[in-house]
């Protein structure tokens, strides 16, 4: 009996999770210092393969244990419990310029997690597989409802989380890429609120000629939120990012009826005509477009066609004007959108009006434009289809998506902090809420 | 690469700023659409995991309460059978108008104390359900779902005519992902091979349950979700009463012999009936290790099951029953013998046993078993070989953890139609720790005898 192969123990904790959950990953029954490698595979909706690997030696008890040890080498090192998620890439040989997106938030993320002998970087189809696990990750949380809304002629989807309500809600808007997007939506429902995710960038047919949406979309959609008898009226936020940001902010300061109770806009900008629909901001953006930049690898830098920041009041919005807490949340390295800038220009505006009060700004050096819920992989360029151009380009984003987790949990926890306030809590008592895990650093980031 | 840290910028609306710290938010008093009839939100109710194996804790943490509010918490599961089974607990928030569960005491309903699992193992029908259920899922590739509520006040009945404040769905999972079912049907041998996911091979495990009979799958597919390979064997059903013990050398061959098994990392775990097969299996058979809960060595070793059970029919009018009718099966087999033709000769058994044993088994003289059979081993010089844990309080049908408990249920023997009410013993808060305890060590003796790429042979004890 002696002598028998090693039968190492994989594990998972929990094999099924919210996508902004952490998992623990360990290895036990190795023998002493031994060499594996940890991988993660996807294989997306859009049929592509994701991975990411991490190398590892065991310890003395034959342990190896992701949130504890240091990967040694592979898309990601150090000692990074999810590294096996936020660091993943397109397998090599695939499509270029992908993006990981769940387009069915009804169906999760189906990751295997696989344990190879000795430290490899390539040729895993061939490798030596010790054990593997299946692991679900999910946008959606068992009993969150999710309603196709086409009231009022608008495009969107409505989550609701389960239970009697009322709730706080969220409208949630997303950019320029256009398309309906759930699953932002279906994960703030997971965490309680209920979101409306909006579809605004397709042009419609609107008085027998094809045109963008006015104004007046944006305000029949809150105004659904509102008047829903599941939401509570006056605990409405806006989240919006990069295009959807500069609409959120856009629509608050100007707009009589978007009222929120708070913001909160990811790399955004506030450039932009004041008194203008969508069509007369892609006009005004395209006056710019030669200043269109390219990088070595022939990708779009987009982020000067809104530079330099404009003195003019007529081209920005007027954000001394805001009466609600505004949470800005900015890569310091997008190249699409001058979200660093922008953000600058509205601090000292709100300074110069006395609201500047109101603002927090969460400022992430090597981040990009493309700040999304935590642990999904990052794309630092990616093909994109502009509502106005005919061919695909690829457009340079550049994201350090590491930081999303940072700074997901903080919107969350300013979102959560104004929408769930009564009597008076503590502050720091919602801040130990669900979103900030006293075990990692970002509990010590927010608390240092 | 370290994390990027966040530069907080901006105002003296800082992340770090001192309104984090219990301070008055920056912005109070601004925003004065807030109107005085401004609605209330409900009460943040959270439960992590919210999908979970039936085996994982949750937390359960209550936010957004009144500080000192009395609230009661309540769990609610439709069964496949169509009944409601709740529990519920009675908090009070505390000065932040909090509640968490794994660290706060219930004051009352189904469990008092501090008891973070207390919302799913004191679980019992709902008031006006039919008699002498058991929870039992079928179809293991579902979830139990259960809804976790809160209500205003310290309530104990008429949930279903009062407003929860809030409600989560949580999922309990006997199946992880990627577990897959086989159906074995070969060499008359019946019954279910779970197998986890993964490339192989994997440790074995023959999973027997007892005389109720049929095919009995949840446990063998908990297993699996725990990386073994586990054959869930029907050997009673009412088309087959004549099972010969080679029925059972049959079924464990062809789980050795399968190709994602590991032929020499084998083990047998068995409940009732099923642990005595167990124990009169294993010499035979040679696993590296074997689980008997709440089973004797006590059957007669040269009869089939089916005469055993046989013998047993025949005097089902002859039990002991109690004041409410239940019949009390234990003393079917005391005093135990000391005719070694009457029992399996345990003193034979070369690898390593864990007995799990209820102490207040009313169907099964276990306790007395136990006693007996480690006198036995001492006496054969093989008793480093035995682990026994035995749990106060706890009855006969000791399953994976947090599954409700019930004394007594409607059992059906096989083979007779007959239907009565068994006593199985057990009281809830102690049977659900034996539940919690058992199960765990006896996933930490499988590991070590099944996973260790060493010879374990002489060193069995946990």
């Amino acid at each position: 009996m002696s002598g028998r192969q090693p039968c190492p123990v994989l594990s998972v904790h929990p094999t099924r999770a919210l996508v902004d959950e952490g998992f623990a990953v360990m290895v036990e029954m190795l023998p002493p210092g031994f060499a594996v490698t940890l991988r993660a595979l996807i294989h997306s909706e859009d049929n592509d393969f994701w991975e990411a690997y991490g190398h590892y030696v065991s310890d003395d008890t034959g342990c190896v244990k992701a949130a504890e040890h240091s990967s040694l080498g592979g898309s990601y090192d150090g000692v990074e419990p999810m590294g096996l998620l936020w660091s993943m890439k397109p397998v090599p040989g695939s499509r270029t310029g992908l993006r990981l997106r769940k387009k069915d938030v009804r169906t999760p993320l189906n990751v295997q997690i696989l344990l190879y002998k000795g430290h490899m970087s390539d040729g895993f189809q061939d490798g030596n597989v010790l054990a593997s696990v299946a692991v679900e990750r999910w946008y959606l949380a068992p009993g969150v409802r999710r309603i196709c809304t086409a009231e009022n002629g608008l495009n969107g989807t409505l989550f609701l989380p389960p239970g009697p309500g009322p709730f706080p809600a969220v409208l949630d808007l997303w950019g320029g890429g256009g398309g309906l997007v759930e699953y932002r939506s279906a994960l703030l429902a997971s965490h309680g609120y209920a979101s409306l995710s909006l579809e605004y960038m397709n042009p419609r047919i609107i008085g027998g000629t094809t045109q963008f949406v006015g104004n007046d979309y944006f305000e029949a959609a809150f105004n659904m939120l509102k008047d829903h008898p599941l939401v509570c009226a006056e605990r409405i936020a806006v989240m919006g990012l990069s295009f959807g940001a500069s609409v959120a902010l856009g629509l608050t300061v100007n707009s009589p009826v978007v009222e929120p109770r708070c913001l909160v806009c990811v790399s955004a900008s506030h450039i932009g005509p004041v008194k203008g629909s969508l069509s007369d901001v892609f006009a005004e953006i395209s006056k710019n477009s030669n200043n269109t930049r390219y990088d070595e690898e022939n990708r779009v830098i987009w982020r000067d066609l809104l530079l330099p920041i404009p003195d003019d009041p007529s081209k920005k919005t007027d954000v001394g004007r805001l009466k609600c807490p505004l949470l800005l949340i900015v890569g310091e390295d997008d190249q699409n959108w001058p979200a660093s800038e922008s953000a600058e220009d509205i601090k000292q505006m709100m300074e110069r009006a006395g609201n500047s009060h109101l603002l927090t700004v969460l400022s992430y050096p090597d981040t990009g434009h493309l700040i999304e819920p935590p642990y999904s992989p990052h794309t630092r360029s990616s093909n994109f289809m502009s509502q106005q151009r005919a061919k695909g380009e690829i457009f340079f984003f550049y994201s350090f998506t590491k930081c999303s987790l940072h700074c997901y949990k903080n919107n969350l926890c300013s979102v959560h902090f104004v929408l769930f306030r009564m009597m008076k809590i503590s502050p720091s008592v919602v801040l130990g809420l669900i979103f900030c895990n006293e075990n990692t650093s970002l509990h010590r980031d927010i608390f240092s | 690469m370290a994390l990027a840290r966040a530069r907080i910028l901006a105002g003296p609306c800082r992340l770090n700023s001192a309104w984090l710290r219990g301070g008055q938010a920056p912005w109070r008093g601004v925003g004065t659409r807030v109107a005085m009839t401004e609605c209330s939100c409900c009460p943040l109710l959270s439960v992590r995991p919210q999908r979970g194996l039936v085996d994982e804790k949750f937390r359960i943490v209550l936010r957004n309460l009144l500080p000192k509010q009395e609230v009661t918490l309540r769990s609610l599961h439709h069964s496949e059978d169509k009944d409601f089974w709740e529990a519920f607990g009675h908090y009070i928030s505390d000065e932040n108008g909090v509640i968490n569960v794994v660290e706060d005491a219930s004051v009352g309903g189904t469990y008092v104390g501090r008891k973070p699992m207390g919302l799913l193992w004191s679980m019992k029908p709902i008031p006006g359900s039919r008699s002498g259920l058991r929870l039992r899922k079928k179809d293991v590739f579902k979830p139990l779902v259960v809804t976790v509520s809160v209500y205003g006040g310290h309530v104990s009945k008429g949930f279903s005519e009062i407003k929860a404040l809030a409600t989560v769905v949580t999922e309990r999972w006997y199946t992880a992902p990627g577990v897959q079912r086989v159906d074995i049907d070969e060499h008359e041998v019946k019954g279910t091979l779970f197998l986890p996911p993964g490339p192989g091979p994997f440790p074995g495990v023959l999973d027997l349950w007892g005389g109720g009979g049929g095919l009995v799958e949840y446990r063998a597919a908990l297993l699996a979700s725990h990386g073994y390979a586990s054959l869930a064997l029907e050997y009673l059903s009412p088309d087959r009463l004549d099972v010969k013990p080679s029925y059972f050398e049959k079924a464990y061959q062809v789980l050795q012999s399968h190709h994602l098994v590991a032929p020499d990392r084998m083990a047998l775990l068995g409940l009732c009936l099923g642990a005595c097969v167990t124990l009169t299996l294993v010499a035979h058979s040679k696993p590296q290790c074997c689980v008997s809960i709440n089973g004797s060595h006590v059957l007669p070793v040269d009869q089939s099951i089916d005469q055993a059970f046989l013998h047993f029919n025949k005097n089902v009018d002859k039990m002991v029953t109690d004041k409410n009718n239940h019949i009390i099966g234990r003393n079917h087999i005391l005093p135990i013998s000391s005719d070694p033709a009457q029992k399996v000769a345990v003193g034979s058994i070369k690898c390593p046993v864990l007995l799990v044993v209820g102490e207040d088994d009313q169907s099964w003289a276990t306790l007395e078993s136990a006693e007996d059979m480690t006198e036995m081993m001492s006496k054969a010089g093989n008793d480093h070989l035995l682990t026994v844990l035995s749990y106060p309080g706890a009855g006969h049908l000791i399953e994976p953890p947090y599954t409700p408990h019930f004394r007594f249920s409607n059992f059906t023997f096989q083979g007779s139609n007959q239907k009565v009410v068994l006593l199985w013993g057990g009281h809830t808060e102690p049977h659900a720790h034996a539940q919690e305890d058992s199960w765990e060590k006896i996933l930490l003796f499988l590991q070590q005898h099944l996973h260790k790429s060493q010879d374990f042979l002489h060193q069995a004890k946990l």
